[in-house]
């Protein structure tokens, strides 16, 4: 049908304004009734800006050594001291930020994508197409992640695109039996049996029922699947087998510099694992929240 | 009440023969067979019966929703001359809704949680009579009126969960009703609703249709329902209808005995006070596992040799008002 140019919520016939407002309406009550949540929010948007302006706002250079300067403490110079080549931590940690970020987001929005499209497919068509797909998550799932991860990354190699799109596809694949599960419990509802007695496509119910009807499952899989993302590629540099080095990843970091010097200089480990910690945790507090505010059944009378 | 056309119109639905077959691990289970039924224009067409008789599985076929385990055997079904169960899914499609609307049990279930009321009652105009976004919600908004539900710009932009259980089923009708079909299914409109409303859900039903013309296929187990909101009756049992008639004809002279046990379960409220309720004695059968001839024969009071053996058919009945009166029994020929 040709209704795609209609705002979700034009149809509703409500002044302009009440919609324009909708987005600040939603974070008044994201603060007001899941504090921790707006928290988790709000430190992830931190790391995000953060990543974002890496380049602008970082106080040294990536690569800048200074090694009259090696294994400084913290300091008003160096906010977060500096590591065995006198590189400045702090401005490490933010282009840190920035590969956490774009791998995270990346990844996950692909992981979500595959996940949805296997999981509509399976769970909507059912049949024989759901039992093929199954299988052959099946057999995906016995893999264990890390395995597969090395096997394939000594094969392609590292670097950014390939680490996005092998954990895109494996949390996507793995992923597909939640939003699978979602949508048959969506599809057995009166409304979509109720939408085909009017005459509706199977096309036209997917997006206009079953869609909008598992979002709140797909957004906490997309928030929680950025963590999970953003630890893996951690847990991929820490190996050795993520973005190749002199590249600044949380997980090199706490590797390289980090682990020979825990002693000496533990700034140098706990500046990217606090950081790694601090994200991981606000980003799945911020799904939890969002995912109880977004079902409508929850929502409280106007 | 107002009386049927007269009987020389065309039928708008026929359904001939009907058998409905669906696989299960028991092996196939007969949900429906044999059926036939007849709905004129206009007509209000009362189908009777237990839970598990099949009337829902009946009203499935006509709009092609049986699941995928289901299998029409064998039957036809002639909406406005054309056979329904020959038609490919995208005509069938163009019906659904439009020509034909269905009302369900679960009104608390059959409105999309995430969607505003105005929408929902806005798709089928637009899927159907191609109109815009603002006609069709002018026109939902009108339909809301004409079901009886206040203020109803204002309800347009809520959600399903503002609400109750009656206006929700005032709002599935709305929705069935906004194409102008000229055949309504109601599958138990009432069954999830309090007493006091589910009249008024009726009278609304009862009072729409006579208004628009469509036809209304209502399916119930209540007696009590067919008597004051039905012109015919067609009552089913196992899978079979054993007997139809108008509704005059089956509550003064029914030709069945399992309408006649069905009548006498109803508790009524001039009978000698404390009298015992009575009941059908046994239990539905099973319909994976049916007894060789009529399928009522274990719970019959009247049971003779020949209903254990072959299966009566449904043919006019004796003693009667009605013309049209037919009964499938061996006992009443």
């Amino acid at each position: 049908m040709t209704d795609a140019a209609i705002p979700a919520a034009g149809a509703a016939g409500l002044p302009r304004s009440v919609h324009d407002n909708r987005f600040l309406a939603f974070n008044r009550r994201l603060i007001r009734e899941k504090p921790l949540g707006a928290v988790g929010g709000a430190v992830f948007l931190l790391f995000l800006l953060a990543g974002a302006l890496a380049d602008v706002i970082a106080p040294f250079g990536l690569n800048e050594t200074d090694m009259l300067r090696r294994l400084e403490a913290p300091n008003l110079a160096h906010w977060f001291g500096t590591d065995h080549l006198g590189r400045d931590v702090f401005s490490r940690i933010l282009m840190g930020a920035q590969l956490s970020m774009i791998v995270g987001l990346a990844a996950a929005g692909l992981a979500t994508v595959v996940s949805i499209v296997l999981g509509v497919l399976s769970g909507y068509l059912g049949g024989r197409i759901d039992m093929l797909i199954q299988r052959f998550v099946d057999a995906w799932m016995t893999f264990p992640d890390l395995v597969l991860l090395i096997v394939v990354v000594s094969i392609v190699g590292p670097g950014v695109p390939q680490i996005v799109l092998i954990l895109g596809l494996l949390y996507g694949i793995a992923g597909s039996r939640i939003v699978r599960g979602a949508v048959i419990s969506v599809r057995e509802n009166m409304y979509t049996h109720a939408a085909q007695s009017m005459g509706a496509t199977t096309w036209h119910i997917l997006r206009r029922h079953i869609l909008p009807n598992i979002m709140p499952v797909v957004i906490v899989l997309f928030t929680t699947r950025i963590g999970a993302v953003i630890l893996a590629e951690a847990g991929l540099s820490f190996l050795g087998l993520g973005v190749p080095p002199p590249a600044p990843t949380w997980g090199g970091m706490l590797s390289d510099s980090g682990r020979s010097y825990l002693y000496l200089a533990p700034w140098l480990a706990l500046a990217p694992g606090l950081c790694l910690t601090a994200v991981v945790y606000a980003i799945n507090v911020y799904g939890d929240a969002l995912r109880d505010l977004l079902d409508p059944r929850m929502r409280g009378s106007r | 009440m107002m009386t049927a056309p007269a009987d020389q119109t065309a039928p708008l639905l026929e359904i001939e023969d009907l058998s409905v077959a669906f696989r299960t691990e028991r092996g196939l289970v007969r949900a429906v067979d044999g059926a036939n039924l007849t709905l004129r224009a206009g007509e209000t067409l009362a189908l009777v019966g237990e839970s598990g008789s099949g009337k829902s599985v009946t009203a499935l076929s006509i709009l092609g929703l049986l699941g995928d385990n289901a299998r029409v055997e064998r039957g036809r079904i002639l909406f406005e001359g054309e056979d329904l169960l020959r038609l490919d899914r995208r005509a069938l499609r163009g019906i659904r809704g439009h020509r034909i609307s269905m009302i369900f049990q679960e009104p608390m279930s059959s409105l999309n949680p995430v969607l505003t009321i105005g929408r929902q009652v806005a798709e089928p105009i637009r899927l159907h009579q191609g109109r815009s976004w603002p006609e069709a919600l002018d026109q939902a908004a009108e339909l809301l009126a004409r079901v009886a539900i206040p203020d109803p710009r204002e309800r347009l932009a809520q959600y399903p969960h503002h609400f109750s259980g009656g206006m929700r089923q005032r709002v599935m009708i709305a929705m069935a009703l906004a194409c102008q079909p000229r055949l309504i299914i109601a599958d138990e409109p009432t069954t999830a609703l309090d007493v006091t409303v589910q009249a008024q859900i009726l009278e609304l039903l009862k009072t729409l249709t006579r208004e628009t013309g469509a036809a209304l296929l209502l399916i119930t187990h209540d007696l009590g329902v067919v008597a004051r909101y039905a012109e015919r009756v067609a009552v089913m049992y196992a899978g079979r209808i054993v007997e139809s008639a108008s509704a005059r004809a089956l509550y003064g002279t029914p030709r069945h005995p399992y309408t006649e046990g069905l009548m006498a379960s109803v508790p009524s409220l001039t009978g000698e006070p404390r009298a015992r309720l009575l009941t059908i004695s046994g239990q539905p059968p099973d319909l994976a596992d049916l007894p060789p001839g009529c399928a009522f024969a274990p719970r019959c009071p009247h049971v003779h040799e020949l209903c254990r053996g072959t299966v009566p058919a449904l043919q006019p009945a004796t003693g009667t008002s009605d013309r049209d009166h037919r009964s499938a029994c061996h006992g009443y020929p």
